[in-house]
């Protein structure tokens, strides 16, 4: 994993001195009340209210907050990046012992990236689509003050591209971004926020697009280069376990303050502040049990997998079972009648038990959801078959498969596309109902009426329009539509990956206590195995369309048997970290 | 990794802090506001619009149109034609003639006002005519896709490749009597390309959401699912280009009319007015001004709400 690095730089002015001989200076950075506001069409909203931190060079610095605390306003004020009416209405940035606040255009454009250099977010969109890799970094250079020739500039890259992690780096450099995965094109990223050996890095959210096993090995690199560089680092991030395990100091915000802020050991082991404590508790990566319940109803995970260990018969208890399921799909060629062939979903078998949760678990790509999308009859299988309580979905009349529709429903991953903002909540919930021909319009909506109560919103929430309520909010509307008609499986796509941690939390406990008090089954599909513990009794762990183990989750846990599976618990972020109770 | 990164001590600055409880307090996760009214897309985008001066002055210039091309005669007790007298040829504006009279001694006034309804007939029929046969094919290949899409995005393509203009003076020339009917009929044959190809780009868009899928999952036949989910959230654009282009298909009829292959010369009409106008435009240019000045506000009138609406329906605009 360790590269060696040169650090003989053609700009000598910036070459980093070693952090070592700085470690009793002042800090690098330093906030002191500051305040951001933003006006919109219905006043003024105040995004960050009163921040201090500081930054010590060499030192990295992590950032925790749900979404809209203004974490990542804070650091985008640093570099002057505010979005739209973003303003910063009060207190100072010192950095290095200059006022950033008030600088003028000019001035900060030259502080940004040879003095603070970014990795921002999203590596799909944040490299131009029409420029090779090389020419962007080669711009970053140049845009620096990079004094050197052609040549000396295009040997550069090189030299960053491998220091980035990029094996054949020359021949990288006159690719173009769509020919990298997200994995490559963020240690572009990478590359060109170092290309001038910036003090300071702020890393926005740098991996949360990545895969898990993906993130382990571009933040090692990222900690292995800013350890050799000397560079500081500002993480912003969601995710309190990966904030504790690559930060030394941790700063918690929340609705544009801190709350709490320390060492990053101290802030896991004894949390003060009751945002903190609720954050440490729910953070899935650190929570270490199955939300209880599972148990209480008195089956012992293990017996129910020796009952189908053996996939050639369907037990009774299997509410649905997979055998030998494919999918190939045809891709089209260039030309046209060429065409590849693409199998998503090779030969699996699984089996879901009544009452129970199965997590199909797996990075992008694996097929887990085109697995899904053939038990909703979304897809048909290529071949293989899907069985419902040991009837083949394929064999079925239309009639007969449309009333399966009422016992298999979907929660998708984005809150925000899955309910149609044209209708209100009492339209979408009430949608599935009409359809198929349940009750008149008066028992229909003291049926709408009953399911709010059961996702736990007021029945006022009807009402609404999806834009008016929050991302969580609108999940649970999600599964009060699918739970209207009554289903016995229900089919959770990523159903809780795009929400804020706490809101995650209580999302989970609904879906668990629907579970126990309605029978449920749940299919949960997820990349996320640190969700797996929490709702999970067994789980399938799928690579390249394949299961390659499939075992209870306490099994999983606990002694994977699969190198991949070791792999993907390992890259949990804070899954080595302990913490206090 | 460094193995003694927790046991350092902490810098100056970096000591435990916590903030005290009243200072920042942790209400229920996730609380719904049941306090406010609630509001749709729809209403929002009333509500921004109706922020906006543009939108009340666009939406008063639509109105005075829209009145006196129902109502001309309570706006002038002269007739455009019937009240015409040789003798009185082109007099200059008087109390008896606001605007003057023209070369066949019509009052313009009158000429003017009773010249509107022309106009927005041929741009309400047209529009309509164009957003029913657009979005209907429009929707049909983008949902469908595959061949489906083929076909009608050539068939497209084809219409879209003739000259508007020259094609509806060729099948004008034809047509026995041009009536508003007729003439709307023919711009909107080869007028509706634009809007298939936004109606096909928009569900396009929103077919592969979620709540697509969603309704699938309940077994809703894919023909339902166009008509309740996957048109009414592509309606914005379609509204938007439906502003504008009225007012665009206005300014066709006069030109065609202009050219002598619109509407009959029986109708009144600006276009027509225009061309008359242009036997005098040396001596009297101020005839051909207010036929032109009356379109200009027509037109403007519905571009400029174009764009209002267009801002408030805007997605990148609207409150998630």
């Amino acid at each position: 994993m360790t590269t060696t690095i040169s650090l003989t730089d053609g700009s000598t002015e910036d070459a980093p001195v070693p952090a070592e001989k700085r470690e009793d200076g002042s800090p690098l950075l330093e906030i002191r009340d500051l305040q951001i506001s933003f006006t919109t069409a219905t006043g003024t909203v105040d995004a960050v209210r009163g921040v201090d931190l500081s930054v010590y060079p060499g030192q990295s610095v992590a950032i925790v907050g749900e979404s809209g605390s203004g974490k990542s306003t804070t650091a985008h004020a640093i570099i002057d990046l505010l979005p739209g009416t973003g303003k910063v209405t009060g207190g100072s940035i010192t950095f290095g012992g200059r006022e950033l606040v008030g600088l003028n255009r000019k001035e900060t454009e030259d502080l940004r990236g040879s003095e603070i250099g970014l990795v921002p977010q999203d590596p799909m969109s944040n490299l131009n689509p029409v420029w090779r890799i090389g020419t962007q970094i080669d711009e970053a250079l140049v845009a620096n003050g990079f004094q050197g020739s052609k040549a000396e500039r295009t040997a550069r890259v090189a030299e960053l591209l491998g220091e980035a992690g990029l094996p054949d780096a020359t021949r990288r450099a006159r690719q173009y971004p769509h020919e990298f995965s997200g994995g490559i094109r963020q240690r572009a990223l990478i590359a060109i926020g170092l290309a001038s050996r910036p003090k300071l890095l702020i890393a926005d959210e740098p991996t949360s697009a990545l895969d898990v096993t993906v993130q382990k090995k571009i933040l090692d690199h990222l900690e292995v280069l800013t350890a050799e560089l000397g560079t500081a680092v500002l993480f912003i991030t969601h995710d309190l376990g990966l904030a504790a395990e690559r930060a030394e100091h941790l700063i918690v915000m929340y609705k544009g303050k801190i709350v709490e802020s320390g060492p990053a050991a101290q802030i896991l082991q004894d949390p003060q502040h009751e945002y903190t404590k609720r954050l440490v508790a729910s953070a899935p990566s650190l929570a270490s049990r199955r939300i209880q319940s599972a148990h209480e109803r008195g089956t012992e995970a293990a017996d129910l997998l020796a009952g189908h260990a053996d996939e050639v018969e369907a037990t009774v208890s299997d509410v649905v079972v997979a055998k030998d399921l494919t999918k190939v799909f045809h891709i089209r060629g260039s030309r046209p009648g060429a065409h590849s062939d693409f199998t998503a979903v090779d030969g699996i078998d699984f089996a879901l038990p009544k009452g129970h949760t199965l997590a199909l678990v797996g990075e992008s790509g694996s097929g887990k959801s085109t697995a899904a999308n053939m038990v909703l009859g979304l897809l048909e299988p290529t071949s293989g078959t899907v069985l419902f309580d040991g009837k083949d979905v394929a064999k079925m009349s239309r009639k007969e498969q449309f009333a399966l529709r009422r016992r298999v429903q979907p929660v998708f991953q984005n809150p925000y596309g899955s309910l149609d903002p044209t209708y209100s909540v009492f339209r979408s919930i009430e949608e599935p109902l009409a359809l198929h021909r349940v009750g008149d319009r008066k028992s229909r909506e003291a049926r709408v009426r009953d399911l709010l109560d059961m996702v736990s919103l007021p029945q006022a929430t009807m009402r609404r329009f999806p834009n008016e309520l929050s991302g969580g909010q609108r999940q649970r509307i999600a599964i009060a539509r699918a739970l209207a008609l009554e289903p016995e499986v229900l089919v959770l796509d990523e159903a809780v990956s795009a929400l804020d941690v706490l809101v995650q939390a209580q999302i989970l406990t609904l879906l668990n206590d629907l579970q126990a008090e309605l029978g449920l089954s749940y299919l949960f599909i997820t990349h996320d195995l640190a969700v797996v513990r929490q709702i999970a009794d067994l789980v399938a762990v799928m690579k390249d369309g394949s299961i390659v183990e499939h075992a209870t989750t306490d099994e999983v846990f606990d002694n994977p048997q699969q190198q991949y599976t070791q792999d993907l618990l390992a890259a949990i972020p804070g899954a080595s970290l302990e913490i206090g109770g | 990794m460094p193995e003694n990164r927790y046991d350092k001590a902490p810098r100056p600055g970096q000591g435990h802090f916590v903030a005290a409880p009243e200072d920042v307090t942790v209400g229920v996760v996730d609380a719904v506001s049941v306090d406010e009214a609630p509001t749709s897309m729809w209403r929002e985008a009333w509500r921004d619009m109706s922020h906006r001066p543009l939108f009340w002055i666009s939406a008063f210039m639509i109105l005075v149109v829209v009145v006196i091309s129902i109502v001309p005669g309570a706006f002038t007790s002269l007739l455009p034609r019937s009240g015409c007298e040789l003798g009185s040829s082109l007099l200059p504006p008087s109390s008896e003639h606001i605007f003057g009279t023209d070369r066949n001694g019509c009052d313009i006034y009158a000429r003017t006002l009773f010249g509107a309804r022309a106009s927005v007939l041929v741009g309400v029929l047209t529009t309509s005519f164009v957003v029913v046969l657009g979005t209907t094919i429009g929707a049909i290949a983008g949902y469908y896709g595959g061949w489906t899409d083929t076909i009608l995005s050539r068939i497209t393509d084809v219409f879209f490749a003739v000259p508007f203009v020259l094609a509806a003076i060729v099948i004008l020339s034809i047509v026995p009597t041009r009536t508003s009917l007729a003439v709307a009929l023919v711009l909107a044959s080869f007028g509706w390309t634009t809007i298939a190809r936004i109606t096909r780009g928009a569900v396009l868009s929103v077919k592969n959401n979620e709540f697509v899928t969603a309704s699938k999952a309940l077994g809703m036949s894919r023909a339902a699912i166009l008509w309740r989910h996957v048109l009414p959230n592509s309606a914005a654009p379609i509204i938007v280009y439906s502003t504008v282009a009225l007012g665009t298909f206005i300014v066709a009829e006069a030109t065609l009319t202009f050219l002598g292959i619109g509407l009959d010369p029986s109708t009144v009409s600006w276009g027509g007015d225009l061309s008359t106008g242009r036997s005098s435009i040396r001596t009297n240019p101020d005839i051909m001004f207010y036929p032109a000045a009356a379109l200009a506000f027509t037109v403007l009138g519905f571009i400029m709400m174009g764009d209002v609406v267009r801002d408030a329906l805007d997605p990148k605009a609207r409150k998630r």
